[in-house]
């Protein structure tokens, strides 16, 4: 199906002509999913997309629910969203505060305080792209009975944005520019045409805090403001009591903007403890409703699962735990800097290596008896949201196969057994973080490459020093002084410009930039820069989704970026809580609609 | 008596402030900074991060922060924490009564089990009473707390299902209720943590007995016909304190240190636990604050130790 094919459909869809039902089965006889049908729907503006995305809601009054116990092993300290730094305190934050609109966890906006979503059919968006038009819910008041206007939301540019201030989301409103139309309608303005234009006042760095009680704190003294640890917010749960490190108390908002919700009467969020013991308080014992982030073997939480209270839930996002075959050499000192730009890795340089080394790793296996569900094996590098995943890659375990490329390519094993050709041995250092799945995998993997005559140096660096910023250490994973390393990147945003840029050639991390460059492999093309730079234009989002398709593709069959498994995240509730969860957003991020099934 | 008194508080100035100095230039020497986590975030440039440094004034030189940092001390200003951006009394203040409820409870605890039980298996030395209490005592201090604490949890609420293990500082209940659900929920960590206590102290009481037990003195009670009772509590047990005393007093800092583990595991809010949070996020001025209250702790039950020395004893003047 051309992309004219598809977009004929879609007319006819948005004229009546076609039902969606009829769309989505047409795709789906030419090989597209109903997701990803149901998607192109959403995005070309034929479809309510809010209604789809999220489960329906039941309760039919506000109230009367008990007590909804939330469990975090990591414990939040703060309750400003502009100083939050970590996910725990944004979730805090979250229950009391409200963005413009959220995303949901197939990767569209959902309106939150706002009365829609702008688009080009309603006039929200501009045709150039530089500009995005927000109307408001009316009526929408603080906890504190104050109303909820548009000097509220032009504040929190300004708050954020003051160096003053120091805020931690100060990146997402820096660059642009907001207009207050009226007192319900604001315009962020972006200097030059921006396709994602849903980061300023959207998910966890769009939380709203109230003008009249922070405009007095806006500036240096930001830190005394009360309203700091007693937050005023518009959201379903109003504050109760906050203890930094420990726990965080709510209680049901009576004049939420929303009918019928909250369902829950108070609500508490205890921090603190480790990981296993919070899954237990959940599955095992019932004791809380929900536990966040179970970085826990699925060996255990499948134990624990057989006591029938609680289940695991598995949210996809873009997480993925990956392979990079360094395309520098890590053994070469260029201006007091190993891996520089300017050299060549000997043995990755010659294609049938890596090839080789992609068809050494078993995906299946690593799926199977390390990472259990949490961690589905993947041939792509962008997995999420649907509407960006290619169909084209195909991964495959063949020791036999590598052998013959290698073989082809005039690898020939040694006495030692190990393959060198024109004076290069196929001996790599391979390194990562210290993590136990991480130490498995390199095992399997050490086991394979010695059957084809690929001897693998394994090495592992704790955590904190691997994955930290320090220019003066070696052994972080930015500087790469190894010739191959594995490790998860995570994708924030629903968009993949942010996490797409890992490979263009202005990125590449090197002394020049104090290794903070994101292009860390140092894998360089220009048709993937020129694609990337297409893209970053490209108002049309059928069009934009193709560009970072080929860009994945592009990364992934150079084969220097051996993409593993997907790392989705993994929380506990109980059976009869029924919650929505997101990848692109918060956990709390639609709070509001959580409820119990009785 | 006062003039002892004054000498001392006098002499522990120095230390502290020498301790001061090692503690802030090794938490400045070690690596790591608390905006840590928003350097792998691609949506936070680093220019964000070297700002959020700047303004706490992390990027001065470490004298300058030290002497900000102590003259700060001096007018009662505890520091700022990184993380929570409060006031690091005000953190600190927030924990104290659920580390001296708990703390305490469980040193109330090990006192109630080790007196009675050192004293008594003292006086019948090799006698059946006295083997058992040895072998528990060797159990029990032979065992960690975060393996006793793990046990309990799965006997008492996994597989029976009697008693809570998150430990809750507020609870919504007034009356009994309120006195019960704290009870319940207190009563595994006081456990865990007075047991080990308990076990280390018997063996101590013991032989501190054993030692007075043989002494003259003790021999010419029980032959002026004094009744056994009396010979134990007047003459052996208060002559057999003063070692005892000091082990308690000594120990005291060392219980706030051990309750880290035990909070960790019962996700109790005590200040144990706002240490770790506190390492593990590199909020330097909290992990300084509560060091430093630890070694205040130190210096002033040693101060204790010495003054009941004197009550116990009264040949032991104050010069």
């Amino acid at each position: 199906m051309t992309e004219d094919d598809l977009r004929g459909l879609i007319a006819r869809v948005k004229d009546g002509n076609l039902s969606r039902r009829g769309f989505v089965k047409r795709l789906a006889a030419v090989g597209f999913t109903a997701p990803m049908a149901t998607q192109l729907l959403a995005i070309a503006g034929a479809a309510p997309a809010a209604a789809q995305t999220l489960p329906a809601y039941r309760p039919t009054r506000r109230g009367g629910g008990g007590a909804l116990k939330v469990l975090y092993w990591q414990a939040s300290t703060l309750l400003n969203p502009h100083f939050a730094s970590g996910t725990t305190n944004q979730d805090s934050s979250r229950v009391f505060y409200e963005p413009l609109a959220g995303w949901a966890s197939d990767g569209t906006l959902v309106p939150i305080l706002a009365a829609e979503i702008p688009s080009r059919e309603n006039g929200g968006l501009s045709g150039d792209g530089r500009s995005v038009t927000w109307k408001m819910k009316r009526g929408v008041k603080w906890h504190d009975g104050q109303e909820f206007s548009a000097d509220d939301v032009v504040f929190n540019w300004e708050y954020s944005r003051n160096p003053q201030v120091a805020t931690v989301t100060s990146g997402s409103y820096r660059d642009v520019n907001v207009v207050k139309v009226d007192d319900y309608t604001v315009r962020v303005e972006f200097p030059q045409p921006t396709p994602f234009w849903a980061d300023a006042f959207v998910g966890g760095t769009g939380q709203m805090i109230p003008r009249h009680l922070f405009k007095d704190f806006a500036g240096p003294n930001a830190r005394d403001a009360p309203t700091n640890l007693r937050p005023v917010g518009t959201s379903a749960y109003k504050f109760v009591s906050f203890a930094p490190g420990d726990t965080l108390r709510a209680e049901l908002n009576p004049n939420y903007h929303m009918d019928n919700r909250p369902y829950f009467d108070t609500l508490e969020v205890k921090g603190g403890g480790d990981a296993v013991s919070a899954a237990r308080a959940v599955l095992q014992t019932g004791d809380y409703d929900y536990a966040w982030n179970m970085q826990v073997e699925d060996e255990i939480l499948k134990r624990l699962e057989a006591a029938n209270r609680g289940k695991i839930n598995i949210v996809e996002g873009g997480g993925i735990e990956f392979v990079q075959l360094n395309a520098t050499d890590p053994n070469r000192e260029v201006d007091g800097e190993r891996s520089h730009i300017s050299t060549q890795h000997p043995a990755f340089r010659d294609p049938a290596v890596r090839q080789a080394m992609a068809l050494l790793i078993d995906r299946n296996a690593l799926e199977q008896f390390i990472y259990g569900r949490g961690g589905p094996a993947t041939a792509n590098f962008l997995n999420n949201p649907p509407r960006f995943r290619s169909e084209n890659m195909r991964f495959e375990f063949s020791i036999q196969k590598a052998n013959e490329v290698l073989d082809a390519a005039g690898w020939a094993r040694g006495r030692d057994g190990i393959r060198a050709k024109d004076g290069v041995r196929l001996r790599f250092v391979y390194q990562t973080s210290v993590n136990a799945p991480r130490q498995r995998t390199q095992a399997v993997y050490k086991q394979a490459a010695q059957r084809a005559g690929i001897d693998l140096e394994l090495k592992s660096v704790t955590a904190s020093v691997f994955f930290s910023s320090d220019v003066a250490n070696p052994d972080t994973y930015t500087k790469l002084y190894a010739d191959m390393q594995m490790y998860t990147t995570t994708m924030p945003q629903a968009d993949p410009e942010r996490f797409m840029n890992q490979y263009v050639s202005w990125e590449v991390s090197s002394k020049a930039n104090n290794w903070q460059g994101r292009n860390i492999v140092r894998w360089r093309s220009e048709e993937y820069d020129r694609i990337f730079r297409e893209s970053q234009g490209e108002l049309d989002p059928i069009k934009r989704a193709a560009l970072f398709v080929r860009m994945n593709d592009l990364v992934v069959s150079s084969n220097h970026v051996i993409p593993l498994v997907r790392r989705p995240t993994v929380s506990a509730s109980l059976n009869n809580l029924r919650h929505v969860l997101s990848a692109w957003d918060l956990t709390m991020w639609y709070l509001n609609d959580w409820y119990r099934e009785t | 008596m006062t003039q002892y008194l004054i000498r001392r508080l006098l002499i522990a100035i120095p230390s502290l402030l020498g301790i001061s100095v090692v503690l802030f230039t090794i938490l400045a020497l070690a690596p790591g900074d608390p905006f840590e986590e928003l350097a792998t975030n691609p949506a936070i440039p680093p220019d964000v991060r070297a700002n959020l440094r700047a303004s706490l004034g992390m990027d001065d030189p470490i004298h300058q922060r030290y002497l900000n940092w102590l003259f700060a001390m001096l007018r009662g200003e505890w520091g700022y924490s990184f993380v929570s951006r409060v006031n690091v009394d005000q953190l600190i203040l927030q924990r104290l009564p659920t580390t001296i409820i708990v703390i305490g409870a469980a040193q109330l605890l090990a006192l109630c089990v080790a007196l009675p039980v050192g004293v008594y298996a003292a006086t019948r030395p090799y006698s059946l009473f006295d083997k058992i209490a040895n072998t528990l005592a060797f159990v029990g201090f032979s065992l960690p707390t975060f393996f006793t604490g793990l046990l309990l949890i799965l006997l008492f609420s996994i597989t029976l299902d009697w008693l809570p293990f998150v430990y809750r500082a507020q609870i919504d209940a007034t009356g009994w209720r309120w006195w019960w659900e704290h009870i319940r929920q207190s009563i595994m960590p006081v456990l865990v943590l007075g047991l080990f206590q308990g076990a280390a102290l018997v063996r101590f009481v013991r032989s501190a007995v054993l030692d007075v037990v043989r002494l003259d003195h003790v021999t010419t009670a029980r032959a002026k016909g004094l009744p056994e009772s009396t010979v134990t509590l007047k003459h052996v047990v208060r002559n057999a304190m003063i070692p005892v005393v000091t082990l308690v007093a000594l120990q005291m800092p060392i219980v706030f240190g051990g309750a880290i583990v035990t909070e960790q595991i019962f996700r109790i809010p005590g200040i144990g636990s706002l240490l770790i949070t506190a390492i593990l996020a590199n909020d330097t001025p909290v992990i300084m604050a509560v060091t430093f209250v630890f070694a205040c702790l130190v210096i002033l039950f040693n101060l204790i130790a010495d003054v009941l020395y004197g009550w116990l004893d009264p040949r032991i003047s104050y010069r």
